[in-house]
């Protein structure tokens, strides 16, 4: 029985022994020079693991009495989670470095901070779930502060972590509460206690710090106070894992708490998630518009991406999860092709995130600026880029399950989003000659993944890679 | 009919930018010769291959022809295809767009991206004319503000931002309400294939009990709302009053090519929506809101006229004379009887063509003097006498004068107003006259008089690529004024039918609608 349990998650024991035996090596042996060489390992661990994920999972299997669940559900979150860190840490290379940054322990903590992701999407237990929450935040608590020789980076390292602690314990409390009134932890159990209708007060509440510690890990508003700081005190590369992985992490463990666990009192948590959805988009929306910092000015655009992504969530059908879901990994993709962009901006070798810096880049490196405004464009939702069809399923999702107010808000936030990401348009192409033009030359790993990411937003129109199909059986697995 | 003549049209231009964003290296003028000759060869080779849509269509078969369809995301559908009423619009892009390019011959900056620009935009209106599935229309309707949004950026006069952003936002804005109305008809219908699909959008009824929202009864119910949203964006895209004041700030500042561009195709996508959209698919909701069309219609075709008389800029002048015209449009389309949509629809085939026409004569003067001032000219026939008659012509065409293609789809608007609605018809007519005023007006101080202007000594009259960008349009304009059943005749069975079905509609909902304000 035991080995059939830990055959489920070999995936995972496999990926922490990996982590585990390269941070003995590189401790025993050359330290710091094999930073390279882990990155390089880790990512091809990354994308095996997540290929072996994809292709050879099949059905539902249920791990330790039901504490661990691997569904296609938990295989698409995982293949998004695992191929998204891989591309951020080969991304991250170069930069860090050029910048005396690469440490051997950089690829070990995001592998397994990666470990703890696929935990949280698979979890099906409030033990399981806080188990993989913390492993996973406490890895990101420390690469955030990477640079420990910069008060930004440790300030965003200690923020991160105060407020996270904050988040934890809130969850935990709501854990509690849950497990008090339901009399089990285990998400097969609190379903059959937590039917629409007839929740007991506690329970209510119970399931109101749950949401609010996992909107803190989404950063919804009104919990998204750490996201501009953390992002942009974190070196970038970091910043690009925050804005990608764990997100994907974050809402799967959402939709699988609200599902596995509250499924059948949808009417309950509905309007709570419609809330953080609402006033997401709209902060994240106006918030932006008034940012210098490219990367403060992607944290708000995350912000706002969260909200369409929760309206997804709302509606609280399998429409609505299949919703959530392509909605992520269309921004997953998006976020490394601009992620990509940002590392690359550079004045002589320094780093540069002042978009204004960004003046006339259309004429020094017209490739570049022709996909970063692609990017653009489909981050703000504008047609005929992948973006659009992201919000158009979740919009869709939602006015099924009767909020149109939420997908008339989501619209009207978009247009007002649409605003800040012109301006960077406005800087690529509209601007006036200027002097110190940013560097021409950069790491063709980066050139690569901004080229990819925009031409799959421009393709991906075609037939979405067959996502949509996937992505439907993994929410056919969840909402029942 | 098993054919791919739309998508080899449509994709063409695209396909063209396509090739010369991957494979035109360099940025000099040898470069830019081959994006311009590039760009030359594929509008006017699309021009020909329309050509044979236009021979092969049948007009008296009202149903769409040309159709291919496949599979798509999320149960859409790739669905393309042509009627009566779209197959003109098609016709009308492709034999604009060569002229648009021969017209920014002397553009000298990034001619590469300009004629990638241009090329995209053209796909993306072609798309919008063709789309027979709902959110395939949108995905060409809205991209189309990318192009054009760099256009009016990138190579537009001084004040371009603020245009190219206002441009962008408030039609972003109108549209939006529109995916809202298309996911709930979606929603509703579960399809969105336009036409004769097993279950079609066009043979679907949308709900139109009236029911209270916020306190507020709505009559026709849903049809009600999704006509409001859809009337939001094709009001802006129009644009009618009170939302056009994007227009004349982003016709000033964009460059010749995308003012002609925006005059005479993009302008015409909101009446083809009302057209293709909100007549046939909410008759309910059109109806209960055609009195409030109808008189902001007349209102805009009086107050756009009189703001007209006193611009200052040519250009300005012109975009306040389109947003009159478009009136003109809406009023005929809302009359919703033949002579109405007929004329709806001439008036905006013939308006493409003056107000492209009349954008041209702009930009003649205006590569020679670098100034849209009205007063800066004076006297140009003195040295220009071709420029003068052409400019007469249009300016003739532009008041409505019998002879010109704007006479007929102007009377064939007000004829259709009138017997629906009397007084917006006779408030309309009065619009006719403040066009001739402001117009002729506007003639008269740039072209007539003696030439005392020391700057204006030494102008040129217009060249021959000049002459010959105006000659189709000359045609055009006149060959439709003395014989517009050569428009007529294509559209008018498809018209009937439009008509017909809303009549039916209307009094299958009929009932619904008389209880409601019964009730009320």
């Amino acid at each position: 029985m035991i080995s059939a349990d830990l055959n489920i998650i070999l995936p995972e024991i496999l990926l922490s022994g990996f982590a585990l035996l390269g941070l003995l090596v590189a401790v025993y042996t050359t330290k710091d020079k094999v930073g390279s060489l882990l990155i390089w390992l880790t990512s091809a661990v990354f994308v095996l693991l997540a290929a072996w994920i994809g292709f050879t999972g099949e059905g539902t299997r249920v791990a330790f009495n039901g504490m661990f669940i691997e569904d296609s559900f938990a295989r698409f979150a995982k293949v998004t989670i695992l191929l998204s860190a891989a591309a951020v840490l080969l991304m991250s290379e170069g930069y860090m470095k050029a910048r005396g940054l690469l440490r051997f322990e950089y690829p070990m903590l995001v592998a397994l901070s990666a470990v703890g992701m696929m935990m949280m999407v698979s979890a099906g237990d409030l033990m399981a779930l806080y188990m993989g929450l913390e492993l996973q935040s406490l890895a990101l608590y420390v690469v955030a502060s990477l640079r420990r020789d910069s008060v930004r980076s440790t300030e965003a390292g200690l923020k991160y972590f105060v407020l996270g602690a904050l988040s934890s314990g809130v969850l935990l409390y709501g854990a509690s509460l849950v497990y008090g009134y339901a009399g089990t932890t285990l998400f097969s159990g609190i379903i059959q206690t937590a039917q629409a209708g007839e929740t007991s007060l506690g329970m209510l509440f119970g399931i109101v710090f749950l949401i609010a510690g996992m909107g803190f890990k989404v950063s919804a508003v009104p919990f998204h106070m750490w996201t501009p700081d953390v992002y942009e005190g974190s070196p970038t590369p970091v910043t690009a894992f925050f804005a990608t992985a764990p997100k994907v992490a974050a809402m799967g463990l959402f939709a699988r708490v609200l599902h596995d666990a509250f499924g059948n009192a949808v009417s309950d948590w509905s309007q709570i998630i419609a809330l953080l959805s609402v006033l997401s988009m709209f902060l994240g929306a106006v918030a932006a518009i008034g940012q210098t910092n490219i990367k403060r000015l992607m944290a708000f655009s995350s912000i706002a991406h969260m909200g369409y992504a929760l309206m997804g969530l709302a509606a609280g059908t399998a429409l609505g999860v299949q919703a959530m879901l392509v909605y992520m990994a269309i921004y997953v993709t998006m976020n490394v092709g601009t992620f990509a962009f940002i590392l690359l901006m550079s004045r002589d070798g320094a780093p540069v995130t002042d978009i204004a810096s960004l003046n006339m880049y259309s004429r020094t490196n017209p490739g570049r600026a022709l996909a970063m405004l692609v990017l653009l464009f489909s981050l703000a939702g504008v047609p005929p880029m992948l973006g659009f069809f992201g919000k158009l399923y979740v919009l869709r999702a939602a006015y099924d399950a009767g909020l149109a107010w939420l997908a008339v808000a989501g619209v009207i936030a978009s247009v007002i989003g649409a605003y800040y990401y012109l301006r960077i348009v406005f800087y690529m192409y509209f601007g006036s000659e200027q002097t110190d033009t940013l560097d021409r030359s950069g790491s063709s790993v980066l050139s690569g993944f901004l080229m990819a990411s925009a031409l799959i937003m421009v393709l991906g129109i075609i037939n979405m890679f067959g996502v949509e199909g996937v992505a439907a059986a993994a929410a056919g697995a969840l909402v029942n | 009919m098993d054919t791919h003549l739309l998508s080899i049209i449509t994709f063409m231009p695209a396909f063209a930018a396509l090739v010369l964003a991957v494979f035109l290296r360099g940025d000099d003028a040898a470069a830019a010769r081959n994006a311009k000759w590039l760009a030359m060869i594929t509008t006017s080779a699309t021009f020909l291959i329309s050509l044979f849509v236009l021979f092969d269509f049948d007009p008296s078969n009202t149903g769409f022809q040309f159709v291919e369809e496949s599979e798509w995301l999320l149960g859409l559908k790739y669905r393309l295809g042509v009627d009566g009423i779209s197959v003109l619009f098609v016709m009308l892009t492709t034999f604009m767009m060569p002229l648009v390019i021969a017209a920014s011959w002397n553009v000298e900056v990034r001619v590469k991206e300009y004629m990638i620009a241009f090329l995209l935009l053209e796909t993306l209106m072609l798309g919008v004319f063709m789309a027979l599935d709902l959110i395939l229309f949108y995905l060409f309707f809205e991209a189309g503000l990318i192009p054009m949004f760099l256009i009016i950026g990138i190579w537009g006069g001084a004040n371009r931002i603020y245009a190219s952003f206002k441009f962008f936002l408030y039609t972003f804005l109108g549209s939006v309400l529109m995916l809202v109305a298309m996911v709930a008809m979606y929603t509703d219908a579960g399809t969105t294939c336009i036409g004769a699909c097993d279950v079609s959008l066009l043979k679907h009824t949308f709900a139109s009990d009236s029911f209270s929202l916020l306190g507020v009864q709505v009559i026709g119910g849903m049809q009600t709302l999704m006509f409001i949203a859809f009337f939001a964006s094709f009001a802006v895209k129009m644009p009618m009053w009170p939302v056009h004041t994007w227009l004349p700030d982003a016709h000033v500042q964009a460059p010749t090519a995308g003012s002609v561009v925006l005059a005479a195709i993009l302008l015409k996508m909101g009446g083809y929506g009302f057209l293709r959209f909100s007549l046939p698919m909410f008759p309910v909701g059109a109806e209960v809101l055609t009195p409030l069309v109808l008189w902001m219609s007349a209102i805009a075709i009086v107050y756009t006229s009189l703001v007209a008389l006193v611009q200052d800029d040519m250009k300005k002048l012109i975009a306040y004379s389109s947003v009159a015209h478009m009136g003109f449009v809406t009023m005929g389309i809302f009359a919703a009887n033949q002579q109405g949509v007929d004329g709806a629809i001439f008036q905006m085939i013939s308006h493409g063509f003056i107000s492209g026409a009349l954008f041209l004569c702009v930009g003649v003067i205006y590569d020679r003097m670098h100034t849209r001032e009205i007063d800066a000219y004076g006297g140009l026939v003195n040295r220009m006498p071709a420029y003068a008659l052409i400019f007469m012509l249009f300016t003739m065409a532009n008041v409505g004068l019998p002879g010109t293609s704007g006479f007929v789809g102007e009377f064939l608007t007000l004829m259709g107003t009138f017997q629906v609605n009397t007084w917006v018809a006779a408030v309309a007519t009065t619009g006719v006259i403040f066009s001739a005023a402001y117009a002729l007006w506007l003639y008269r101080r740039v072209v007539m008089g003696d030439l005392i202007k020391e700057s204006l000594r030494s102008i040129t009259d217009m060249t021959t690529r000049e002459r010959w960008i105006f000659a189709p349009l000359v045609v055009m304009t006149l060959l439709l004024g003395v014989y517009p059943a050569l428009v007529l005749d294509i559209i008018g069975p498809s018209v009937s039918a439009l008509v017909e079905n809303y009549d039916l509609a209307l009094e299958a909902a009929g009932a619904a609608v008389q209880t409601a304000e019964v009730s009320n």
